[in-house]
């Protein structure tokens, strides 16, 4: 028990929960304004793998990191555009829809990965990103290494919750996405087309579902690895529900996911030899899941959520 | 002075599939003119506002606002050409306040704020100059049916409409409620507003018009000078050939068959409801929408279990909760939406006519194997029987009218002449001929001796159909007496929630 | 843009909708066969060759359509009742679990025994894998496709953790695997030569046996009503809690034993890479099918197929075997669409 105290205390603990808490956040985030506008997006898992191989092979090609992010960001956007034109734009089922598209995107990605680079046998690596420490603020003690040393897309993954938030909440177009996702119907009778709104709340969710693939091969790790998303994607899914869709809580449910995670790799060193690793691998699956059961009673979904919206259909 | 109509129609014409919707409509709308649209169900009403309105798009003809013809298909056309629509169902999002359901859409989508304060104030000045009160910051989900319709009317005026267009705005509403709306109106005309006004209600069109036009299976038949005309006169215009609906006989009532004694639901949906429905005997429910009718219906329905107090059905214990026992026991249950709660769209109309007695030994084999062809024959006398128009037993429901889905469900309801029958909302949205057979077929098990329930939310058919009339409001029953003790506007009142004089005496 | 029914569906359209997906599905990878270099015409051929071309590849292609049929089975009544399990994977390996737990050496019955008792104990371990995510949907409302998604991570790090731990096999020489089973348990071979075993005859008569209680049996009729509309089959009297959860053990039995028949008929003992992701495949298999248990037979081989012969078309002329996952991930969108347009019509002025 004073183990995993200690481990509380220590800055890398802390430096390391924000590290990998920030593809959560673009992850979730993503999936969150696709909910609000009314669909589901299951092609999180896929769109990811596709932002991680995209934004890599970007850089590995001579490419600049920024402009690889930005890359990983349109191909998940034009992942984004087919989930929409398929279940927004036809009404077909978004849940075996977005299954179909992480499957398609994420064997594409692999396919497109072997093509250019047949015969690597270890995976080859990049330069990534590099952390950024902010003069004086980043020699604080613990606070210091886990806020403000760290890399650009870091940053960038803490001002979007902001951002979404203040999008959502205080803008018109915002209060267009949550309507869309609350009653279209509405929407269409004030003279907005709901599939216009909801194909680009689907394409900006994403578009920085993408990002959050790309932070993990760019800023996190510095090659690409099959199989390296790993779940994440539905882990994102779980945590919106846990969030309530609300962007603040996503914020902070996906920091406790991050410091489970961050902590698990340390007790794995400290507690690894009674108990096996794979059991720490568990704990963000079953976390995800108990998350779900905790808050499934007081949640209020959006209610149009699932709903396919048909011009001239029942209005 | 010759003046520009504001709206005019030429000869719009829209078909679906097979079915001609509007043919050939012309109409015309002055400022400050009420305009009647009258029809009955599936006479191509709503779906001529929504050409207005760029729901859908004319197949031929045009619509002209101030002269000009108006962008077809476009309902921000509409918008900006200063057309208002309050749809028969709300197109209110529960979950956000009043002020962003009406603010949607009047600001550029790209500003970066949303001006609050502006849009405060100027709704503030509109709810005090027309008297449609409502609170600003309230979630939908908290307004009564009489608000939620102010905020519709809200949100066109807020958008500076100039036409407005109101589709059965009077279904849900009490009768002192829809007196409100009728002076809102009266208001709104004064300063120069065209309105339109689509009911089938004919004295309420007599009331608010000046002129009324007659829709029958989507052409023109007249319009007229409300002044000169007359309730005969119209209803046959609408109609076409006289349908006469059913009327009621006296009958002497038998014992009692449904007895509730101080029925509650937990959630509180019910309170302590007291009823007693007699072999022979119609029982009309009124109410607005919401009070307490859906619970009612799901604890007779065998649905909702969760109650206290006592049901008995010929005197003996009611099987709540349980929807197969119940229909054993005698019930036959009509219930509220065809669609969602009667018929699965999906399935063929044989299995849709087996789904409350699958499990009967007339149906299957020791509860496993469907026994078809006995399904399939029964089927086949039902559809003869109720006059179902269909291609036979193995045809998919969905593709069904609604009138002949209303039959279907009737088919299986009564067929097994039950001793109760639960009757909620029967005739909704029906054509004349449909409504004719539904009422001609309760009665006719009412004159067999069965006892029935009638839940509606039009006064109007209660009153012609019940023996004995109970209001419903959040929750509690009032007293069942005949329809003629009280006049309409006591009802109203009483649905309003005002109590019943006598029964306070 | 206005989409409307047809009034009327042939079936012709209908039947024709997973045909015509098919075929746009090839067109489309036809693409990326092209950017590898090779020519189309070629590359395709030796896909057939390789699925069909001899009776070692149909034997092949047989065999791996196994657990495909088993899968695919799961998913076309789970999804019949709209109920999405997505996590025929982690049921495939739950019943590979109970395969090698009984039939490494705990129990020893004669075969004609020995198989059904691995057969159902499979099953059982796929249902009660299931069971937590039905639960949680029917008294939660807590959305499947999560849960059973994730419950397929945490199996397979437990089967992780027991292959390299307590049931490693000794005799392994250090690789991460399960003891053998034992030889009453292993289901036999069909023919003389190939892998094709028992399973296949077992998949199909469940095919089979399925395809007749949708049709003929009150349970059958339940859940499709159930699926369909499920206010309308509450109204009528079905308890929609206890169809769901009765689906939901039918769908993870049958993913339970198709990790059964993996590792009893195919492998001999459970390793990690039992499954290439048969669970997933499955999805693809159950709309191919249209969720017709009769159909999933057909539709399981063309998928073996498509993985069997992009093997040996990789090979020969230098595409990333990763081909195949994409022609089915394109495929399951394509079905979508032409089942979508074999019922609605487009048309592009309303």
């Amino acid at each position: 028990m004073s183990d995993l105290f200690d481990i509380l205390l220590t800055a890398g603990f802390w430096a390391a929960t924000i590290r990998i808490v920030s593809p959560l956040i673009f992850g979730t985030l993503g999936e969150l304004i696709c909910e609000r506008a009314g669909v589901l997006n299951l092609g999180i898992e896929g769109i990811m793998t596709v932002g991680a191989m995209a934004g890599w092979m970007w850089v590995y090609q001579g490419g600049g990191l920024w402009g690889g992010v930005l890359f990983a960001a349109c191909m998940g956007m034009i992942f984004g555009l087919l989930h929409a034109i398929l279940c927004v734009h036809l009404g077909l089922s978004q849940h075996v829809t977005g299954i179909g598209i992480t499957l398609f995107a994420s064997s594409l990605s692999y396919f497109v990965y072997r093509m250019l680079l047949p015969s690597a046998t270890t995976p080859p690596k990049i330069v990534p990103f590099q952390s950024i420490a902010i003069p004086g603020l980043s020699d604080l003690p613990i606070v210091g290494a886990a806020l403000f040393n760290q890399s650009a897309l870091t940053y960038l993954a803490l001002l979007t919750v902001p951002i979404v938030w203040y999008v959502l909440f205080r803008t018109p177009v915002g209060l267009a996405v949550r309507m869309s996702g609350e009653n279209p119907v509405a929407v269409e009778a004030q003279g907005i087309n709901v599939l216009a709104i909801r194909t680009g709340a689907v394409m900006v969710g994403s578009g920085l579902m993408a990002i959050g693939g790309a932070f993990i091969t760019m800023s996190w790790f510095d090659a690409f690895y099959f199989g390296m998303i790993n779940g994440r994607g539905w882990i994102c899914v779980a945590l919106v529900i846990f969030a309530s869709w609300q962007p603040r809580k996503a914020l902070i449910g996906a920091l406790l996911f991050a410091g489970l995670e961050a902590m698990q790799v340390r007790a794995q060193q400290s507690a690894g030899a009674f108990i096996p690793y794979q059991f720490f691998l568990m704990l963000p699956y079953v976390m995800s899941i108990l998350a779900m059961i905790v808050i499934a009673r007081k949640t209020k979904y959006p209610q149009a959520l699932l709903v396919p919206f048909r011009r001239g259909e029942r209005v | 002075m010759a003046t520009q109509p504001v709206i005019e129609f030429r000869s719009v014409t829209k078909r679906f599939g097979t079915l001609t919707a509007n043919d050939r409509v012309s109409l015309s709308l002055d400022r400050g003119e009420v305009l009647a649209l009258l029809g009955e169900n599936g006479a191509g009403k709503t779906t001529l506002m929504n050409i207005l309105f760029g729901h859908y798009r004319a197949d031929e003809g045009d619509v002209l606002v101030d002269g000009r013809a108006l962008e077809p298909g476009s309902t921000r056309a509409a918008i900006d050409a200063g057309v208002g629509m309050v749809h028969q169902h709300f197109t209110l999002a529960d979950n956000l306040t009043v002020l962003d359901n009406i603010t949607l859409g009047t600001e550029s989508l790209w500003s970066l704020r949303q001006d609050k304060k502006r849009a405060r104030s100027k709704l503030d000045a509109m709810i005090e100059d027309y008297g449609l009160y409502v609170d600003p910051d309230a979630f939908v989900s908290e307004l009564s049916v009489g608000e939620r319709q102010r905020v519709e009317i809200l949100k066109a005026l807020y958008r500076d409409a100039r036409i407005l267009i109101l589709d059965e705005p009077t279904a849900v509403l009490t009768p002192q409620e829809a007196e409100q709306l009728f002076s809102t109106l009266e208001s709104l005309r004064r300063d120069g507003l065209a309105v339109i006004f689509i009911s089938h209600k004919l004295h309420e069109i007599l009331a608010v018009s000046d002129r009324v036009s007659v829709l029958r299976r989507g052409a023109l038949v007249a319009t007229v000078e409300t002044r000169t005309a007359n309730r005969e006169d119209l209803a046959e215009l609408m109609v076409g050939e006289a349908v006469v609906r059913p009327k009621l006989k006296p009958l002497e009532a038998g014992p009692p068959v449904l007895e509730m004694d101080k029925v509650s639901t937990r959630n509180g949906a019910l309170q302590e409801v007291d009823l007693t429905v007699r072999a022979h005997e119609i029982v009309g429910i009124a109410g607005v929408a919401g009070n307490g009718q859906s619970a009612l219906a799901d604890v007779l329905s065998g649905l909702e279990k969760d109650f206290s107090g006592q049901v008995l059905l010929n005197a003996q214990p009611f099987s709540a909760g349980n929807p197969r026992n119940v229909v054993a026991s005698g019930v036959g249950r009509i219930p509220e939406d065809r669609h969602s709660r009667g018929m699965v769209g999906d399935m063929e109309i044989w299995e849709n006519l087996i789904s409350e007695d699958v499990r009967t030994a007339a149906m299957s084999k020791s509860g496993f194997l469907i026994n078809r062809s006995a399904a399939i024959d029964r089927t086949r006398r039902q559809i003869e029987e109720f006059d179902v128009r269909c291609e036979g037993p193995n045809a998919p429901t969905k593709l069904l009218s609604g009138g002949n889905m209303q039959k279907l469900i009737l088919a299986r309801a009564l067929s097994r002449n039950p001793s109760f029958i639960l009757a909620n909302q029967p005739v909704r949205g029906l054509d004349e001929g449909a409504i004719a057979f539904v009422q001609g077929r309760l009665l006719a098990a009412r004159a067999r001796g069965a006892a029935i329930l009638l839940v509606s939310e039009d006064l109007d058919e209660l009153m012609s159909l019940s023996d004995r009339i109970a209001v419903i409001y959040q929750g509690r029953l009032s007293e069942a007496r005949p329809g003629s003790e009280r006049t309409i506007a006591e009802l109203g009142l009483m649905m309003a929630g005002q109590s019943d004089r006598g029964e306070a005496a | 843009m206005v989409i409307e029914p047809r009034s009327s569906v042939s079936i012709w359209r209908a039947g024709l909708a997973p045909i015509w997906a098919i075929l746009v599905s090839l067109l489309l990878c036809a693409g990326l066969v092209a950017w590898a270099g090779a020519s189309v015409p070629t590359a395709y051929g030796l896909l057939l060759k390789g699925a069909f071309g001899s009776s070692f590849a149909i034997n092949e292609t047989l065999t791996r359509s196994i657990p495909l049929i088993f899968t695919g089975l799961a998913v076309s009544i789970a999804f019949k009742a709209k109920f999405y399990n997505i996590g025929a994977e982690g049921q495939l390996y739950a019943g590979a679990l109970a395969a090698t737990f009984f039939g490494t050496g705990l129990v020893t019955l004669p075969p004609v025994l020995m198989i059904p008792f691995l057969m159902i104990a499979g099953a059982v371990a796929g249902g009660l894998l299931l069971l937590l995510p039905v639960l949680l949907k029917t008294k939660l409302k807590v959305d499947e496709v999560v849960t059973t998604l994730l419950l397929n991570f945490v199996v397979l790090l437990l089967v992780s953790y027991l292959i390299e731990g307590p049931w490693k096999d000794p005799m392994s020489l250090g690789w991460p695997q399960a003891a053998s089973i034992v030889d009453e348990g292993v289901l036999p071979g069909l023919l003389a030569k190939g892998r094709l075993h028992f399973g296949f005859v077992i998949a199909v008569v469940l095919a089979i046996g399925l395809w007749a209680m949708m049709r003929f049996t009150v349970q059958g009729y339940e859940i499709r009503a159930v699926g369909y509309n499920a206010r309308a089959a509450e109204f009528s009297g079905i308890k929609i809690n206890r169809t769901v959860i009765m689906t939901a053990m039918i769908s993870g039995g049958l993913a339970g034993m198709a990790g059964v028949s993996e590792t009893a008929g195919l492998k001999g003992y459970l390793t990690l890479d039992l499954s290439p992701g048969f669970g997933y495949t499955g999805i693809a298999v159950a709309m191919l099918a249209q969720l017709n248990p009769l159909a999933v037979i057909p539709a399981a081989i063309f998928l073996s197929a498509v993985y069997v012969g992009s093997d040996a078309m990789s090979r020969a002329v230098n595409i990333p075997t990763y081909i195949a996952d994409v022609i089915v991930g394109v495929s399951v969108l394509a079905v979508l669409c032409s089942v979508m347009f074999s019922q609605y019509r487009v048309r592009w002025r309303g």
